[in-house]
């Protein structure tokens, strides 16, 4: 993943060093710096990444000016870090935009409804400023089906909307979009919750000819005309990359594998064939066509797999390198000689079904993994876990060039986790969640310290980190000591106290991202980090020990933090209300230029 | 710890398999025993603020383990499509020599050979014959058989008709000598 430098951080450095001013309409300049601008500003357009840029604005105030006249794509982590007028003022010639919204811990329901990351401001303010705004991506942003169509309308060269984790909604906004956004090359709902407002958004899609490239809607839980579906593929011949719905049998998937067989990226709906239609009727050949698609690298979808079918993927299983099959109950013996012919997979999801049998199989065949993700089948907390550590170190022996992983288990050891850190050391993605809170090694009884802190003490290219398991202060001690590099940090149901906290905030220089919940750090551990929170993007703190009086201080202290309190429970008994008014169920705080946002709830009190 | 475990997956219950009341239990354990054993300062107002902004006690843990509902969604609908399915479709692939493409058909649709291989002679547009239970059917140059779960290549209607369904992997209407083979080898 490349490495995000935020534009709040970036203007944050450029008004502290260069005490810019909000630029004024300006005569024009003399010869001289007229000459140096245009020299400047070609050469700068070779630089992409934010790092560069965030360097070279700092040089003085005509390289900040031409650098933000030459920045075409612009980032921004916490979209309430800066005002929309602020991103128009400084860069007039943005052609991509990158919004994050809400932080992640609000996937699990720990945020309540309504709490905001609108994109309606912004596609507002970009509508005026940038007419030639041809790329929008957004994640955890609350985006409506009016927002949708304003963005429709107002970009007539628009060619790339992708929508992470978005909610808002609907078919309808879609099919704003398809039909008004002529250029359209890319269209990808990824894992948003979609309305169904019962509008055959497919058949939006203008006739003739389309640029699409990428179209992806396998989260979209609502049927989709097969017909208009098989028409825009046909009339697509730029498409590459295709992710079906559940909706899509797997007949429909065979004919339309048949009329794109250039798709290099597949999303196989269903997988399943329907029922209904199955007495008596041919059978296609699904093999043959997947042979077909020479191309096909990515693979994903399974979502209502019948097992019987899946080795028809296998003509293509050398080429992949991605493979997804984290909604498919896949069981070892169905795995196995699927997985055994995927020698270049470099990203594989799957879930938990495939046990450490599976996991063994991929360590045998899958030497050049970069990516594992391994979701629980049974997302709760007492259920059999078919995955353990034994998967854990197998993988780690059999894929040395390990970069992320992500892995729920029911138990684990401290030896597994210590034999990934010493046999994997380009791991720079370290997520592991034991289901049980507060589960120990459960071969040796003892908290699971060792194991993380190995992790840390080898894992020298480490950014993000997610523990688990029982914990005490001591793991938090040595990932303050040896976690030099950690970016993101994810902590629950762990530590003895404030000093866990303590040794995070006094130990690691690059964090930027803590979130917590549910641990027993309070105000003493809250104020040991007022250093740093300036230089982070954000800190969650909920269900742990904090007083509405340490947040308080820090708003106070630190004028440039924004600090958002808040509850998950809207029906407070009256009773209760006194005793616990001063208890701070979740803290969100996080850096911002512009101060508190205008737009929150009645349920966040800004301190 | 593991023969805690293991004593629990034996305890004789009425509610379903992996339902139990483990969850509140460590939730109010893990509440009491860190305000009392994680003081490390001694400052009175700080424990008492300890007290008071211990979290109250929840029954449910909202968003663990941090799996995203669209995950969660799915995986629940897959298991009740499978709890609550009564009849299950008994889908098994049909081929016939000679012909090109397969069939498939669900044997749960019928309630005995007959009405089956009624089924087979329409469908692929051929005749079976009479069947006799020591020489297998005759009067055809095509014979119905079928791929038990052993790998066995048997005549349809040679066991019980509730024992085929289960044990039937696939059909097949063979054709010419090869079926005169398996019709006498009864």
């Amino acid at each position: 993943m490349a490495e995000e430098e935020d534009l709040s951080e970036m203007t944050n450095d450029v008004e502290r060093h260069l005490k810019l001013d909000p630029p004024k309409p300006s005569s024009s300049p003399p010869c001289p710096s007229h000459v140096l601008e245009n020299v400047l500003e070609n050469v700068l357009k070779f630089l992409t990444t934010r790092r560069d840029r965030n360097a070279v604005s700092l040089v003085s105030r005509s390289w900040h000016h031409v650098e933000a006249q030459t920045r075409f794509e612009v980032f921004i982590g916490n979209c309430y870090s800066l005002s929309p007028a602020r991103l128009t003022r400084r860069f007039t010639r943005v052609r991509s935009l990158f919004l994050k919204g809400k932080p992640r811990f609000a996937d699990f329901n720990l945020m309540p409804p309504d709490w905001g990351a609108q994109f309606a401001p912004w596609v507002a303010a970009t509508a005026r400023a940038y007419p030639w705004l041809e790329k929008v991506s957004l994640k955890r942003m609350f985006v409506s089906d009016d927002d949708l169509a304003l963005l429709a309308v107002s970009f007539p060269g628009f060619k790339e909307l992708v929508l992470l984790c978005c909610e808002g909604f609907g078919t309808s906004g879609v099919a704003v979009v398809a039909n008004k956004c002529r250029q359209l090359k890319v269209l990808d709902l990824i894992e948003s919750e979609v309305t169904d407002d019962e509008v055959d958004w497919i058949s939006c899609f203008p006739e003739g000819e389309t640029h699409l490239e990428s179209l992806s809607f396998d989260c979209v839980e609502s049927p989709i005309n097969f017909k208009a579906l098989e028409g825009l593929v046909v009339r697509s011949p730029c498409l590459k990359k295709l992710r079906t719905n559940r909706f899509v049998s797997l007949e429909e998937l065979h004919t339309l594998m048949v009329r794109a067989p250039q798709l290099t990226s597949l999303g196989t709906g269903a997988f399943s064939s329907t029922h209904d239609g199955a007495q008596g009727e041919q059978e296609p050949d699904y093999a043959s066509a997947f042979r077909a698609c020479r191309s096909l690298v990515c693979l994903s979808g399974f979502r209502e797999l019948t097992a019987e079918y899946l080795p028809a993927i296998s003509p293509v299983c050398a080429n992949l390198t991605s493979l997804n099959f984290s909604y498919a109950n896949i069981s070892p013996d169905v795995f196995k000689p699927i997985i055994r012919n995927c020698h270049n997979i470099r990203v594989f999801w799957a879930l938990d079904s495939i046990c450490d049998e599976g996991l063994q199989a991929v360590a045998e065949t899958c030497k050049e993994l970069r990516e594992l993700r391994i979701f629980p089948f049974d997302p709760s907390e007492d259920s059999e876990g078919p995955v353990s550590g034994l998967g854990l170190q197998a993988i780690s022996e059999g894929c040395k060039k390990l970069e992320s992983i992500l892995y729920f288990c029911q138990r684990m050891t401290n030896v597994a986790v210590t034999a990934m850190s010493e046999n994997c050391p380009q791991l720079t993605v370290f997520r592991l969640c034991i289901m049980g809170r507060h589960r120990p090694d459960h071969v040796t009884g003892k908290p699971m310290d060792d194991g993380f802190g190995a992790i840390v003490k080898n894992c020298k290219k480490l950014t993000r980190l997610a523990v688990s398991g029982l914990l005490t202060d001591q793991a938090f001690s040595l990932i303050g000591e040896y976690g030099k590099l950690i970016r993101t940090l994810s902590v629950a149901f762990a530590g003895d106290s404030d000093m866990g906290l303590r040794y995070i905030l006094e130990g690691c220089p690059k964090l930027e991202k803590l979130e917590i919940r549910d641990s027993p750090f309070g105000d003493v551990g809250l104020r040991s980090g007022m250093h740093r929170y300036n230089d982070m993007r954000f800190v969650w703190m909920s269900s742990c020990r904090l007083s509405r009086g340490a947040c308080r201080d820090i708003a106070h202290t630190l004028p440039s933090v924004v600090v958002e309190a808040f509850g998950s429970d809207d029906d407070d008994d009256d009773d209760d209300e006194d005793d616990n008014a001063d208890y701070v169920e979740t803290l969100y705080m996080y850096r911002s230029l512009d101060g508190p946002r205008k737009d929150a709830p009645k349920f966040v009190t800004i301190l | 710890m593991d023969e805690f475990v293991n004593l629990k997956e034996t305890e004789l219950r009425l509610g379903l398999p992996g339902t139990d009341n483990v969850s509140e239990e460590i939730e109010r354990v893990s509440c009491n025993k860190r305000a009392l054993q994680g003081d490390t300062e001694n400052e009175t107002e700080s424990s008492m603020m300890k007290m008071e902004t211990c979290p109250p006690r929840k029954a449910q843990i909202v968003g663990w383990p941090p799996v995203r509902s669209s995950r969660k969604n799915i995986i629940q609908t897959k298991k009740n499509e499978s709890d609550s399915e009564g009849g299950r479709g008994v889908y098994v692939k049909v081929s016939m020599d000679g012909a090109p493409y397969l069939r498939k058909i669900d044997l749960s649709c019928y309630k005995g050979y007959k009405e089956l291989l009624k089924a087979l002679e329409i469908m692929f547009n051929f005749s079976v014959g009479e069947y006799f239970e020591r020489e297998g059917y005759k009067g055809s140059d095509f014979v119905p058989t079928y791929e038990d779960k052993d790998g066995d290549w048997m005549l349809i209607g040679d066991v019980p008709w509730e024992m085929f369904v289960c044990t039937c992997k696939r059909l097949r209407i063979m054709k010419g000598s090869e079926a005169k083979g398996l019709g006498c080898g009864v």
